[in-house]
């Protein structure tokens, strides 16, 4: 058992502990911030992967941005904690069943799938500078259009959440 | 039983893709029972991250390139896209309807 394999496994039990208290836990806000702790993780795992641009953009939109979001969310929805605390969930049978039914086929496949992996795994190492020659080149089409996603989420996102003035009568 | 146990030593592949598929699952059940919106949304990041630990994991282990890792810049792109999307609309609904329980709202208009 060596240094490698015990780390992955503390950051595959940081990232399952932690989705499972986002999941089961009752107070809205505990599980905010447990969400942090699995994309924290998952960060962990990316980098395990050798994706180490990957992992920055992990920690700087997930944890700095989306977790931000949900946060303000939170907060401005917030005097519904009180009514959720009692009645968290619904149609909880049906959904066990149907997600550890999923679960064990998902996890089956991959365990029975014989995956081609590569016999000769390459050092990765500085993934940024290629990446960035990727999207410029065989991913420019979608590179444009996720610019133009972003923009129009941006101004949607203004648009919708945007108080409505009260008609003067 | 031995051969697990040398199997469980050893991360490879398999290793990240059964994490992936356990962390689909509890996505998935949050999903499924929560009434919170926003608790929803929780759930609909962590099967977005299960999805882009799949793509980083194939791109690393059986096609060694780095197209894998620019599809999960796209994921974390569309991801940020659609929390500010989805948290806009949350806001506009507790404003109208006073309520975020997805099963409270089942009016399009008062």
């Amino acid at each position: 058992m060596d240094l490698y394999t015990i780390i992955f496994y503390i950051f595959a039990v940081i990232t399952l502990g932690a989705a499972c208290v986002v999941v089961f836990s009752r107070n809205i806000v505990r599980a905010a911030f447990a969400l942090l702790f699995a994309f924290f993780g998952v960060a962990g795992i990316y980098v395990f992967l050798l994706a180490d641009f990957i992992a920055i953009t992990q920690l700087l939109i997930y944890v700095g941005g989306i977790l931000v979001l949900i946060l303000f969310g939170v907060m401005l929805t917030s005097h519904q904690i009180h009514v959720d605390t009692k009645t968290g969930t619904v149609q909880t049978l049906p959904a066990v069943m149907i997600v550890s039914a999923l679960a064990g086929t998902i996890i089956g496949i991959f365990w029975s799938t014989d995956w081609n992996v590569s016999s000769q795994l390459k050092i990765m190492d500085k993934t940024a500078p290629q990446i960035g020659e990727l999207l410029l080149t065989k991913y420019l089409l979608p590179f444009e259009i996720a610019s133009v996603v972003l923009l129009v989420a941006l101004i949607g996102a203004a648009m919708i959440a945007r108080r409505e003035k009260k008609p003067k009568d | 039983m031995q051969e697990f146990i040398i199997w469980l030593q050893h991360p490879g592949l398999t290793h990240f893709l059964i994490l992936s598929g356990l962390l689909f699952s509890l996505g998935l059940f949050a999903i499924l029972t929560r009434r919170n919106a926003i608790m929803v949304l929780m759930g609909i990041e962590l099967v977005l991250n299960a999805a882009n630990i799949n793509f980083v994991a194939f791109s690393r282990y059986v096609t060694t390139t780095l197209d894998g890792h620019v599809v999960a810049v796209f994921v974390i792109i569309l991801a940020a896209a659609e929390a500010a999307i989805l948290l806009a609309i949350v806001l506009n609904i507790y404003q109208n309807f006073n309520t975020v329980n997805v099963d409270e709202i089942n009016q399009l208009k008062d």
